[in-house]
């Protein structure tokens, strides 16, 4: 065990499947001399050369094209978006030749896309964002998105493992905000929900940065018992893990970063109507950003990014429902 | 009437002998050619019949472009295929049966139903079906070169595009990307004149064989209504690719003789050009060379008929796909398996 940064978990995951592989590459815009804008791949380049910490031409849609290309022939690239943002120039890409290419051809395509993102930190309309719903839309196409430096690297192993294109959402404002025992070496942790704490009288169902909000704010809520579960992976969802914490609680508030249009809570609460409606002691909650961009200045950031203290009045007013 | 292009053919005197192909291979590329309009022609019968679901894309007219090309590529090399190249799954192997069942939407097709017409490549034979967003494949096949480059391997990506590809971003950033690290990548414009209405003087005001030179790579224009042409083009990129010269850029310049698709009656096309260039037509200039040479080209016409005969009522008796496996098969269960080698019928690969 050592107690590691989240970013640095993820760091530890790219060394150790680049050092257990050598089919994997890592390749993104200024991530070999630079070490990436947020440094996750600092000294990589030191250790495995250039060709293996691949710095990329300004192009994000020949990023996860060429990747896709180099996966076929038997690579295991792992691509970095420098901010997830930019995947909207890989999109076509991402979504339709890797997305389908194993329904159509037969063909895997084993491709990880490192996506930082979410907001908090005034980084404004086009650094900000939480695109994961894209590509839960789109079939063919795996979304994980860790809370914890534990789930950063064991998850990150399983990306790069699978032999599908896995988004892996990493949330920039939790890299150096967030710490923890992370075991040593290699272990894959499944694409599966986990519960973050236990408890029967409303779950709080969260993933990414959310998952700590969602816990500070029912750390001490007036005595009730809150569980708080951590999706961890979105596609695939776990459906049975989601359905069991509503038979066990009966109300649920279901927060997401992204805007509330159609995000994974949107799936998450579809989902509890259409299988967990008999369980359910009161309407099911959603806390998100409402349908804006993110705006850069705090005040009006703070307005739209859900917050504890949202997150604490949703659960008082559906406890006292 | 819109800007054309014409490369001129070289004929007479001007024509080189083949240095790098045999009799056997001269006859293999009219084979190839003949099969894949016999194929092509059968499916829109079929087509015409109903038994093609959606509409029907074919490449009459322009069979040299990928017969030479794929011609020229090796076993362990791997193709990024477009829709009007149906001579280069026919060289890899895939069987005409295979195709026609695929056009028709059948579980013996190769993609078991599960995609359309010419939407297609088999993964076993080193070839990568395209999708309709174009030219999406010219970045796959970079990915494809700059593995074998990483891995220090001799062997080579190719890709065919058109014109209509040029103008957008994905044909710059593919070009870019090849050109900056010097890939074994060969990239192959179809210029058959227009993107499905669209002519060349609307598409742009380059011409894109020029852009290879900015792009810091070799472009030429090769008359693409030849295929021995287009074969030793291609060969010769290849090479260069090989021993590290980089991409090539090769424009096969050539004239679609029909529709955008079957639905399409291109009355935007004037009724001289297409006069013009069924003179120019490739299959007659490949037999016309062979009968020179005294080789029995009816022969060769009436064992493709047969091939293409036994091949429909094949696919004509195959089933269609099973409605319980719609959702079958859009993620991959086990291990990811990379593309496999194809055939590469060219004599110069067995010597």
């Amino acid at each position: 065990m050592s107690t590691l940064t989240y970013l640095q978990a993820i760091s530890s995951a790219l060394r150790d499947e680049l050092r257990a592989d050598e089919r994997v590459l890592v390749m993104g815009e200024d991530i070999g001399v630079f070490g990436g804008a947020f440094k996750v791949t600092d000294g990589f380049i030191d250790e495995f050369g250039p060709d293996r910490v691949m710095d990329t031409p300004l192009a994000e849609s020949a990023i996860i094209g060429t990747a896709i290309g180099a996966a076929v022939v038997g690579m295991r690239p792992v691509c970095e978006m420098q901010f997830s943002d930019f995947i909207s120039c890989g999109f076509d890409q991402l979504v339709n030749v890797a997305g389908k290419m194993h329904y159509r051809q037969g063909l895997a395509v084993p491709i990880t896309v490192r996506l930082p993102s979410g907001g908090g930190f005034s980084g404004g309309p086009f650094h900000s964002q939480n695109p994961e719903a894209w590509f839960m839309h789109a079939p063919g196409i795996k979304v994980v998105a860790p809370s914890t430096a534990e789930d950063a690297k064991g998850l990150l192993h399983s990306a790069i493992r699978d032999p599908n294109p896995v988004c892996y959402m990493e949330h920039k404002h939790l890299y150096r905000r967030v710490k923890g025992e992370v075991p040593d070496g290699v272990f894959e942790t499944p694409f599966t929900a986990r519960v973050a704490r236990p408890g029967s009288d409303l779950v709080v169902i969260a993933y990414g940065a959310m998952v700590h909000t969602a816990m500070e704010a029912t750390e001490d809520l007036d005595g009730a018992s809150i569980e708080v579960l951590d999706l961890r992976s979105l596609v695939p969802l776990d459906e049975e893990a989601i359905l069991d914490s509503v038979e066990r609680c009966s109300k649920v508030v279901i927060v997401d970063e992204a805007n509330a249009t159609c995000a994974a809570g949107a799936q998450v609460a579809a989902l509890i109507a259409e299988r967990g409606f008999e369980s359910l002691d009161g309407p099911v909650v959603r806390v998100a950003t409402p349908d804006v961009p993110i705006p850069f200045s705090p005040p009006l950031e703070q307005a739209v990014l859900p917050s504890v203290e949202r997150v604490r009045e949703a659960c008082r007013e559906l406890l006292a429902y | 009437m819109a800007t054309t292009k014409i490369a001129e053919p070289a004929v007479g005197a001007q024509e080189a002998a083949p240095a790098h192909l045999q009799l056997e291979d001269r006859i293999w590329l009219l084979r190839a050619m003949l099969l894949m309009r016999g194929v092509e022609d059968r499916a829109m019968t079929l087509y015409r019949q109903g038994k093609v679901p959606g509409s029907f894309y074919d490449g009459y007219g322009q069979e040299a472009v990928s017969a030479g090309a794929a011609f020229a590529m090796g076993p362990q090399d791997r193709l990024c295929v477009l829709h009007r190249d149906l001579a280069a799954h026919l060289i890899r192997g895939v069987t005409p049966a295979r195709i026609l069942a695929q056009y028709m939407g059948r579980a013996t097709g190769i993609t078991q139903g599960r995609d359309g017409n010419v939407h297609f490549g088999d993964r076993r034979v080193g070839c990568v079906g395209m999708v309709s967003m174009l030219p999406d494949m010219m970045l796959v096949a970079t990915g494809m070169a700059m593995a074998f480059k990483l891995r220090g391997e001799q062997r080579c990506a190719l890709t065919w595009f058109g014109d209509g590809s040029t103008s957008r971003g994905d044909f710059h950033e593919a070009m870019n990307w090849a050109g900056v690290q010097k890939l074994p990548v060969i990239f192959v414009l179809e210029n058959n004149q227009y993107a499905y209405s669209t002519p060349l003087d609307k598409q742009f005001a380059v011409d894109p064989v020029e852009r290879a030179a900015a792009y810091g790579f070799v472009g030429e224009t090769v008359d693409g209504n030849d295929a021995e042409a287009m074969f030793e083009a291609t060969r010769a990129a290849r090479e260069r690719a090989l021993s590290g010269g980089g991409p090539t850029l090769i424009e096969a310049v050539t004239m679609r003789m029909h529709g955008h698709a079957a639905h399409d009656d291109m009355k935007y096309v004037p009724k001289e050009q297409v006069e013009e260039w069924r003179k120019r037509d490739p299959i007659d200039r490949q037999e016309a060379r062979l009968r020179e040479l005294g080789v029995d080209v009816d022969a060769v016409r009436a064992e493709v008929k047969a091939e293409i005969d036994a091949a429909a009522e094949e696919a004509l008796a195959a089933p269609m796909p099973d409605p319980a496996t719609a959702a079958d098969g859009v993620f991959c269960e086990g291990e990811a398996e990379p593309l496999g080698d194809g055939q590469a019928p060219w004599s110069g690969f067995s010597s």
